[in-house]
């Protein structure tokens, strides 16, 4: 019903609920990579290329295993090999070009790209990526790729006549780079779409979006999209229709205040929803964790539910990130005890999942 | 004779340099924001800052010259971000834009702090003519704010309107004063407050002597909020052409308009430079379509340009410049 999720349950599993744990992508960078790519950067450093490529390795290998650390059942190498999120894409896709920084607030700067020409796919994004992380990792890896619709609107858009027709054009070449990364083996793969948020009423451009994305997809490849920091009532129930299997929505940030619009109308896919705060740097306890998850059982039945932060933590510190994606998934297996147990009642459609097992 | 002049509604990028520096010296957290007592240091670099804008717009030709409003961190709510009796709390998003200011408390009487005037006085040393203030319009600086003290919305903006026309007092001499009003746009005032908006305006406007444009952008207003802006006592009128030429049109159509003109002609939120042969071609078209006689038309970018980069910025500064300076015009 709600896509391809079991094959993500670590064999030897020891609960008979699984709730999926995974997290949104980014994850702060070790400070020796950032020193790493300081040294690459200035030319009078004796660090070239070969240099650079190791150290990402190192970056994303230790990162990846970091996550396998904490247990979560889903990894991302932290993004270790990506600056920014439109950045990293807009220099890879040609028909882009960049023209310096422009404020975002006080003195916090974008190298807010171009579409200066017609997009084309340029050089390989995201397939080095992948193989490498599920190289190093032992468990399935999800791979976060920029939406189209936020790949167009964070930027200038010179060559076309509307943002809906650049967000188009973009999600041709996703859906060529979500094929190679199928091609490469990747099972699990999330849409980021966080301009979404903040123009909810272009929801049907980004659906088409989804549409050219998804178009030739296999079956057992689980597609999520990631959305955050917005009105969801004015998106939902609308997004369902979208071909994808599970929503990653930020939801701890504001305490859950947005809950029950997803109560009105029946959550029909995979819900994944933020347990632990993105941007407050203290460790939420497994209590509290266990609190937030036993909300989101509210919406959805456990089968259908996914663990994950609110966003991307790649703005914590390090040790504050480890401790909230270790925390979250103990929470997540404890919960799982209480429901094979029994001791948890309130649980959303579970009559209806019950009726359909 | 039309006369076409050249200018920009301000609200300038820094230099890259000065971005850096500038972070270096503030910081990049809230609590790192202007405040109106910056350190030696940090004026200094803005006085340098400063002079680079006011020569590149000397340099472009442009008619009309800011001094680029480079200290408003916080863009349009800067006048009440340093006020006395204001507190700055969360960091919230600036209209529909990607870009966040400080959300201003009104928590007191408000009175001027002389924060906007000495920049003036800074640049009127390096500009003999043509010298434009900017100020927030009354109604979008009461709409980006909060009222804790006054307690009912036409007092506030009353409060908003006095206060912005004490800080337009101690101005130097200046040739023109954009009042910037996205707010009549983004969040039209109702019944009664239409009109107290234009009356908010014209308290504004009548504190300096010197041509006033009221700006509007990022749409078209209603009409019968554009009604009511007609019987401010501005010298102009400011319409976005960018963001809907048509509605715009209609309503100088319907409603006329004064005997000056503002243009919003090239995009201020595009790298995307249009020539300056297309950028009078607008201006033409206008003045055909609403059929006017006009003194002057400003030919200005529609919103402020610090969402550009740099090399952009410069770009469309001098395209505009060269657009008024093409000769002929066919009225």
């Amino acid at each position: 019903m709600t896509g391809p999720r079991e094959q993500f349950r670590p064999e030897g599993h020891d609960n008979d609920h699984f709730l999926l744990t995974s997290v949104v992508g980014s994850y702060p960078k070790p400070k020796w990579h950032d020193r790493a790519r300081e040294m690459f950067e200035d030319p009078d450093a004796d660090f070239g290329k070969a240099e650079w490529e190791e150290a990402k390795d190192d970056a994303s290998k230790l990162i990846t295993e970091e996550h396998e650390h904490a247990g979560l059942d889903t990894v991302v190498d932290g993004e270790m090999r990506r600056n920014e999120m439109v950045e990293y894409f807009a220099e890879l896709i040609d028909g882009y070009e960049f023209n310096g920084r422009v404020k975002v607030w006080g003195h916090n700067y974008f190298d807010k790209p171009s579409i200066a020409e017609e997009v084309e796919y340029g050089e390989e994004w995201l397939v080095d990526e992948y193989t490498f992380t599920s190289s190093v990792a032992s468990r399935p890896v999800k791979v976060p790729i920029t939406g189209p619709y936020t790949l167009a609107r964070w930027a200038f858009n010179e060559a076309y006549e509307t943002t809906e027709e650049a967000s188009y054009a973009l999600a041709d070449l996703v859906n060529e780079e979500v094929e190679r990364l199928v091609d490469a083996g990747a099972t699990y793969i999330q849409i980021d779409e966080p301009a979404l948020a903040q123009y909810e009423d272009d929801h049907a451009i980004v659906g088409e979006c989804l549409e050219r994305i998804t178009d030739g997809l296999p079956e057992d490849v689980r597609l999520g999209l990631h959305v955050c920091y917005g009105d969801y009532s004015r998106i939902y129930p609308e997004m369902l229709d979208y071909p994808v299997h599970e929503y990653d929505l930020e939801l701890a940030n504001g305490d859950y205040e947005q809950l029950d619009v997803f109560k009105n109308d029946e959550f029909t896919k995979d819900f994944a929803m933020g347990v632990v705060d993105a941007h407050v740097a203290e460790v939420e306890s497994v209590e509290e964790i266990k609190d937030n998850i036993k909300r989101g059982l509210e919406v959805v039945p456990p089968e259908q539910l996914t663990v994950s932060p609110d966003c991307g933590i790649k703005l914590l510190p390090r040790e504050v990130a480890y401790g909230k994606m270790e925390n979250m998934v103990q929470a997540a297996r404890e919960i799982e005890q209480e429901l094979d147990a029994g001791e948890i009642d309130a649980v959303a459609g579970s009559a209806q999942a019950s009726a359909g097992d | 004779m039309t006369q076409v002049v050249s200018t920009t509604p301000g609200l300038f990028p820094l230099p890259d340099w000065a971005k850096d520096e500038l972070s270096r010296l503030k910081g990049h957290q809230k609590s790192d924001l202007i405040s109106g007592d910056e350190d030696p240091e940090v004026v200094d670099a803005y006085d340098r800052a400063r002079e680079e804008v006011l020569s590149l717009q000397q340099s472009a030709g442009l008619d009309r010259v800011t001094e680029g409003q480079l200290r408003w961190d916080d863009m349009i709510a800067h006048p009440l971000a340093v006020a006395d009796a204001v507190d700055t709390r969360g960091i919230v998003r600036y209209y529909n834009n990607n870009n966040f200011y400080r959300e201003p408390v009104v928590t007191g009487d408000l009175a001027a702090t002389g924060d906007v005037a000495p920049e003036l006085d800074a640049a009127a040393e390096h500009v003999d003519t043509g010298l434009q203030a900017v100020l927030p319009g009354p109604y979008s600086l009461a709409d980006l704010a909060t009222d804790e003290h006054y307690g009912d919305d036409a007092a506030f903006l009353d409060a908003i309107a006095d206060f912005l026309a004490s800080e337009a007092d101690q101005f130097p001499d200046i040739e023109t004063l954009f009042l910037l009003e996205p707010s009549l746009v983004e969040n039209a005032p109702g019944e009664g407050a239409d009109e107290r908006a234009s009356e908010a305006i014209d308290t504004v406007a009548s504190a300096v002597d010197a041509d006033v444009i009221a700006h509007t952008y990022w749409g078209a207003i209603e009409e019968k909020v554009y009604a009511h802006l007609m019987d401010a006592d501005v010298d102009a009128i400011g319409f976005d052409l960018i963001a809907d030429h048509e509605q715009n049109v209609y309503n100088v159509q319907e409603y006329g308009t004064k005997d000056d003109v503002a243009l919003g002609l090239v995009d201020g939120q595009n790298t995307f430079v249009e020539p300056p042969e297309t950028i009078r071609e607008r201006v033409e078209w206008f003045v055909e379509q609403t059929d006017g006689d006009y003194d002057t038309v400003y030919a200005t970018a529609n919103t402020g340009l610090f969402y550009l980069p740099v090399n952009k910025f410069e770009a469309t500064v001098e395209a505009l410049a060269e657009a008024a300076a093409i000769e002929v015009i066919s009225a």
